[in-house]
């Protein structure tokens, strides 16, 4: 019994979920000398994107605060580990814990107002979160270098530094990993149940025993604290900080991710980071050809495409499958399952 | 084999016998009063249903032992301690659970996890050994599992034990739901309408349940609270039948007021409520 309990709440039950963890891993390692910068770039991106939505989730999808000042405390963890390596020369390593400490903070004391509002009016909250904090950047013009931007140095260790983008992908893909597995690791224990109760019945969360207060803060402290470790990494991946690299249409999309790949679950999230940044570099593949095709509307058809295309997948997949990719994966997997003998979908 | 400590069993030197005291309770609603002067004692040792028609404050009085809401003038007590001001959280770690009228199940989670969420108090993880999860974590998640297994077997849940609960009909959420409070190990259960909506076999089955739970079920089961059974029970109930099968003791409201109280034949005969529940002639 003991050993059935253990084998059911471990992250790899079969040997295979080892194997394709270890193929992930392996592909992770042995691929980057074979792709193109341009190739390298996207995943590196990905990997970012990855980092950043799983605290979203954690917020979003498992507490069920919506929140969209993400990409704000994103901000605030980026101009913290920017500050303290470039300023203060503190080593990245020391300043990207405290970049996500940073941020974490900065959004317990954004999601006090979730103590006493909820739906709409939170939203507004953390709305207004992302305009103060980008605008905070800008008026300490003296520490973070304002709407000039601030330049900043490549992560090291020893001798190692990390400075191509082959070598970048693999410190992001490290964090990327373990942030799954530490997402995955908060959402199945005691915690993560607690923010599920949260999310689907706050009066019967509180009639058993789950203090509110304590819960969502740590929803939004941790969800921040994801933030604040990707904006740190996409400072660095750049070497550059400005503010214009945390547009507030970003925590949209970040929240699209979250729609496409399935809310509340952490598969869900990568599954989505990956289809809506791919999505991105299909666009700029086709609009080109596009916008030859149409040379009346050429113009503007460029620039307007990507932000169509994904108005109407986000469109889509609220309309037809809002409970994600991830949702509908399992459905076919349980339909071949049981083929010839399943007539319907089964839950 | 279950080295949990639990808040179960109470500690016996109950002050007259008395687990739950409701004093003088008002409570309204702007202008509309819910509650009036609403006395009540929930011994050691009983089942107390509180019935009346429908908006008779019955569920208000529910939510306010249950600290969601607060009476605007007097006092809950539960085993001699003032829980007036508590949190609903603070109330539910004392050792009162509750079911809801309308079922507040988490929609999103399978049948097992809703009742595992409720071992929340007795769970002593944070996010940091949680996002670890290897060691501390892991090992308590197993032993309230064992807990949470017995609960669901108990009930007669097996068979659903992974279906996600917003897939599953309503006399089965309602019967989850029990799980749930059982789940906390609580010293008192109020049951609001745990049989609403169903058809009497399913009726049959919950009072089955409840009794089984108020009796206990002995060394069979290693749970406290399956071991020893639950000694006092507040069940709101519409169904008389059942209510006057399974109360050793009724409370009747009606428009936020205690209009009888008694054994089910003296509140069978009793002419307030008749009136009450059949109209002025």
């Amino acid at each position: 019994m003991e050993q059935l309990y253990k084998k059911e709440i471990s992250l790899f039950k079969e040997k295979k979920d080892w194997f394709s963890f270890l193929a992930l891993v392996g592909l992770i390692a042995v691929l980057p000398p074979f792709l193109s910068d341009r190739i390298l770039t996207i995943f590196t991106m990905i990997g970012i994107a990855i980092v950043s939505v799983h605290g979203l989730n954690l917020l979003t999808g498992y507490c069920g605060q919506v929140s969209l000042g993400h990409v704000g405390f994103m901000a605030v963890g980026a101009y913290i580990s920017a500050v303290l390596t470039s300023k203060s020369g503190l080593s990245f390593w020391i300043a990207l814990p405290l970049a996500g400490l940073g941020a974490g903070v900065a959004g317990l004391i954004f999601g006090l107002p979730s103590l006493r509002i909820k739906g709409f009016y939170l939203i507004m909250s953390t709305v207004a979160a992302h305009f103060i904090v980008i605008w905070l950047v800008i008026q300490l013009h003296d520490i973070t270098g304002g709407s000039d931007g601030l330049a900043v140095p490549k992560p090291k260790i020893g001798s190692l530094v990390f400075n191509t983008k082959a070598k970048y992908f693999y410190l992001v893909s490290f964090f990327a990993i373990i942030s799954t597995i530490v997402a995955h690791n908060i959402a199945r224990g005691r915690v993560g149940r607690a923010f599920i109760a949260i999310r689907d019945h706050e009066i019967a969360a509180e009639v058993m025993g789950i203090n509110l207060w304590i819960y969502k803060l740590q929803a939004f402290f941790v969800g921040c604290v994801y933030a604040g470790v990707a904006g740190a990494l996409l400072v660095h991946y750049f070497g550059f900080a400005s503010v214009d690299q945390f547009p507030f249409i970003d925590s949209v999309w970040y929240l699209a991710m979250l729609i496409v790949g399935g809310m509340g679950s952490t598969f869900g999230a990568v599954v989505g980071a990956i289809c809506l940044k791919l999505l991105d570099e299909l666009v700029t593949i086709v609009g080109p050809i596009l916008a030859k095709a149409f040379p009346a509307v050429a113009a503007q058809f460029a620039a307007s495409l990507s932000l169509i295309v994904r108005g109407v997948i986000i469109a889509v997949f609220l309309i037809f499958e809002p409970r994600g990719l991830l949702h509908r994966w399992d459905l076919v997997k349980s339909y071949f399952r049981l083929w010839p003998f399943s007539t319907e979908e089964t839950d | 084999m279950l080295f949990i400590t639990t808040i179960y069993p109470s500690g016996m030197n109950l002050e007259g016998g008395i687990r739950l005291k409701v004093h003088d309770v008002s409570l309204s609603f702007g202008g509309v009063s819910a509650l009036s002067d609403v006395d009540l004692i929930l011994k050691d040792r009983e089942i107390l249903a509180v019935i009346g028609p429908n908006g008779a404050g019955k569920t208000a009085l529910l939510n306010c032992i249950s600290g969601f809401y607060k009476p605007w003038k007097g006092e809950i007590y539960f085993e001699g301690k003032k829980i007036t001001k508590m949190r609903p959280d603070q109330i539910a770690k004392l050792g009162i659970a509750r079911t809801f009228q309308n079922i507040g199940l988490y929609t999103g989670l399978t049948v097992f996890e809703n009742v595992m969420a409720a071992r929340h108090i007795y769970m002593s993880q944070n996010l940091i050994t949680d996002a670890i999860f290897v060691g501390p974590a892991k090992s308590e998640e197993l032993r309230h599992r064992g807990v949470v297994e017995e609960i669901i077997d108990f009930l007669e849940l097996s068979p659903w034990r992974k279906k996600v609960v917003g897939s599953l009909p309503y006399g089965l959420r309602k019967r989850v739901e029990l799980a749930r409070a059982l789940a906390l190990e609580p010293r008192i259960l109020l049951l609001d309408e745990p049989m609403a909506g169903m058809n009497l076999e399913e009726k049959e089955d919950i009072a089955r349940f409840i009794l089984e739970i108020f009796d206990g079920q002995g060394e069979s089961y290693e749970t406290h609270v399956l071991k020893d059974g639950i000694k006092s029970i507040i069940l709101v109930e519409h169904d008389m039948g059942i209510v006057m099968d399974l109360a050793e003791r009724i409370v009747v409201l009606d428009f936020g007021r205690k209009i009888a109280e008694g054994k089910p034949e003296e509140i069978r005969n009793d002419e307030k409520v008749i009136r009450a529940y059949l109209g002025e002639d």
